[in-house]
């Protein structure tokens, strides 16, 4: 399969100022569910999600391995097949031109949109160029079309693109193997924004880069999405990206969102213990010494532990986490928090 | 270095080059550049290399773990010239010895193949576990180090896991072997930050209390500046700084090794009444 679609740009400025979010998501599920000798063993790696995103945002998503980042991420992209399967709840765009309901979709039109509409630049992507085409074909194959320029016109302003990767033009020569893991990296995301889409989800699009090129990648990706007044969904356990590129950000543990809100908010003030951990744990350079790790292992999502998630690592854990799994609950401000220490949870 | 030190592994300038592009468009490319560097028996160490994306950190692996010929110099793996390790049965012995962890796990696993697989038979032909009880033994000892076991991998194919999950499988199956060097490319890519901090003690103990060196190829300059004892800065194809590690990381001199240090992202959020760093950046360069 290939890895991104790329949106008609003309399809993806919205005429009329949208009343809508440019995506909600409702309670979303969404388990890996296999038969093995008659056993069913299902992971529930997406639980009951509800998120909104804006037109003209970055939202970024965090949360640590195994955590349900990327199944989240595919769901909503679209990019779903057995034994990964929606158990309940929706995914609706609203694409300015068009709003769709996915999941009520067949799965080729929901194919069908994913290619019009959504640029998702899938993790560990930088694998699935085409290894027997040069580079400059796998962008005349998914971009030229799109961009509806005459291909001089076209391949100059591809090479513009690389260039703010710091990619120098002659990469479009070369073999996807020819080229370094953070180089392929940069291909892929030159593939999937070099049309100016609506709408971007990119899941750990920046692991192979060193810091001097992703803050260039960065700095490109926030271009096209204020040029556009773009939507953008970031997965990256990269806290420091997130500080410095999304508007507002969800923390997932264990297939569940358990925080959200304006980035700024939730750095400064988190509320879940995990989101605390998280933030107090961050390595500095000049760290002699690691901040101290999260103590245990994530949790096995084909049997997570009863209540709150958390509460095996929790060191606030109280009897009501055990039993009883805290609804996520509004601060104010868009700060939404699933925790009974903060929200007064009791058992009942 | 003293001339008691026997080097462990000896890479004396080292270089390759590429020839790419159409046939109207042929270039080389110089992709490692006259690199050398020694790490001794005695001491082990964690030695970093970290530098540009395309610099030549992955070509420089593959050329230590004998998968590619430098075109100019030489590597020398415990005394012995890496080109003359020819026959199968010393291929299997360097194997055994050298182990390494490639960068993008997503492409270095067999999509067709379930995981446990590659730990059973690391198992089976570095170590003298034979029966399914003692390489299954094996494997979820090498899990466990990465917070991972046995039951949780069991059965599952590659696109099953998640990327921290593969990257994580990855490091353990290095481990089974008991190496005496280890050449992780970028290790740590895709775990969070708690759990990065894991596998470099990791690498730590396995350091000091194992004896294993370690070339340990990374963006993050905090692991870094955390567990190496040397590091290297590589910028096309050139070792442009070298030293010890902290000494570097504080006070770096070289221009490319400046950049790379005032780059990394401050994990802290602007003031509410300013922009986003990204954009301050933006603003204040002229590309
Ligand atoms: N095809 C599958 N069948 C069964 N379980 C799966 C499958 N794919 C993923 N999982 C499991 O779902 C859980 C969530 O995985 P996911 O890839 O969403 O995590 P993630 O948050 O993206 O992690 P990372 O940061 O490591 O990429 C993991 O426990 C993983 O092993
Ligand atoms: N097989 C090959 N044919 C042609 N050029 C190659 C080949 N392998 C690598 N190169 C080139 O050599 C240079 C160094 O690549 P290498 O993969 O070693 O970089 P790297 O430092 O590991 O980068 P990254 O941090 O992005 O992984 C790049 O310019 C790459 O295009
Ligand atoms: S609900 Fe309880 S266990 Fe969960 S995070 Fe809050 S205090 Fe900790
Ligand atoms: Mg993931
Ligand atoms: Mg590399």
């Amino acid at each position: 399969m290939t890895l991104h679609q790329l949106n008609n740009h003309l399809n993806s400025v919205p005429e009329t100022a949208p009343t809508s979010p440019a995506l909600r998501v409702d309670g979303l599920k969404a388990y890996y569910q296999t038969r093995w000798f008659g056993i069913t063993r299902e992971v529930r790696a997406v639980d009951d999600i509800t998120l909104r995103i804006e037109h003209d945002e970055i939202y970024g998503i965090a949360g640590e391995s195994s955590s349900g980042k990327s199944s989240l991420i595919k769901t909503i992209a679209g990019a779903i097949r057995p034994p990964l399967n929606v158990v309940s709840g929706s995914v609706n765009f609203d694409f300015g031109t068009r709003k769709v309901d996915l999941y009520s979709l067949k799965p080729e039109e929901r194919t069908a949109i994913r290619w019009k509409h959504l640029a998702y630049i899938m993790q560990g992507s930088m694998s699935v160029l085409n290894p027997l085409r040069r580079v400059r074909q796998s962008f005349v194959d998914f971009a030229f079309r799109h961009m509806g320029l005459p291909m001089p016109a076209f391949l100059r302003a591809v090479e513009e693109h690389l260039l703010k990767l710091h990619l120098q033009p002659g990469v479009l020569d070369s073999y996807p193997h020819e080229l370094s893991g953070g180089m392929r990296q940069r291909v892929v995301i030159a593939l999937a924004t070099v049309c100016r889409p609506g709408f971007i989800i990119a899941d750990e699009p920046t692991t192979a880069l060193d810091v001097v090129v992703q803050k260039s990648v960065l700095t490109m990706i926030r271009e096209v999405q204020r040029e556009m007044r773009a939507s953008i969904l970031f997965v990256t356990h990269d806290m420091a990206v997130h500080a410095n590129l999304t508007d507002r950000l969800g923390i997932m543990y264990a297939g569940r969102l358990v925080e959200e809100g304006r980035t700024r908010d939730l750095f400064r003030n988190p509320r879940h213990p995990y989101t605390i951990h998280l933030i107090r744990s961050l390595p500095r350079i000049g760290d002699a010494e690691p901040r101290k790790g999260l103590e245990g292992t994530p949790p096995n999502l084909a049997d997570p532990p009863p209540g709150c998630r958390f509460h095996p690592r929790c060191p606030i854990a109280m009897d009501v986490c055990r039993v009883v799994v805290p609804p996520m609950q509004s601060l104010g401000g868009g700060h939404r928090v699933a925790c009974h220490a903060v929200t007064g949870g009791t058992v009942q | 270095m003293s001339g008691a030190d026997t080097a462990l592994l000896d890479v004396r300038g080292v270089s390759r080059s590429f020839w790419t592009g159409g046939l109207l468009s042929r270039r080389r490319i110089d992709a490692v550049k006259d690199v050398s560097f020694t790490l001794t028996d005695a001491r082990p160490e964690i030695f970093t290399i970290i530098g540009e994306s395309g610099s030549g950190k992955s070509t420089l692996a593959r050329m230590i773990l004998n998968g590619m010929t430098p075109t100019g110099g030489s590597i020398a793996f415990g005394g012995e010239d890496l080109t003359t390790i020819r026959k199968t049965r010393d291929r299997m012995r360097f194997m055994s010895r050298v182990q390494p962890i490639f960068q993008n796990p997503f492409e270095s696993f067999n999509p067709l193949s379930k995981v446990d697989r590659y730990l059973t038979m690391t198992a089976r032909n570095f170590t003298d576990a034979r029966s399914q009880a003692e390489t299954d033994a094996a494997s979820d000892r090498a899990l466990r180090k990465v917070g991972l076991s046995l039951a949780e991998v069991k059965d599952r194919f590659p696109h099953e896991l998640s990327g921290g999950q593969l990257q994580r499988i990855a490091i353990a199956r290095a481990l089974i072997p008991g190496p005496r060097l280890i050449v992780a490319d970028e290790p740590v890519s895709m775990v969070d930050a708690s759990l990065r901090v894991a596998i470099v003690n990791l690498f730590k103990d396995l350091r000091d209390e194992l004896k294993v060196s370690i070339i340990y190829i990374t963006h993050d300059l905090a692991t870094a500046y955390y567990i190496s004892d040397r590091i290297i800065i590589m910028q096309k194809g050139e070792v442009v700084e070298s030293g010890d590690a902290r000494a570097v990381l504080d006070n770096p001199q070289h221009p490319y090794s400046i950049l790379l240090k005032n780059s990394v992202l401050s994990p802290d959020v602007p003031d509410d009444d300013e922009p986003q760093t990204i954009e301050r950046d933006r603003a204040a360069r002229s590309y």
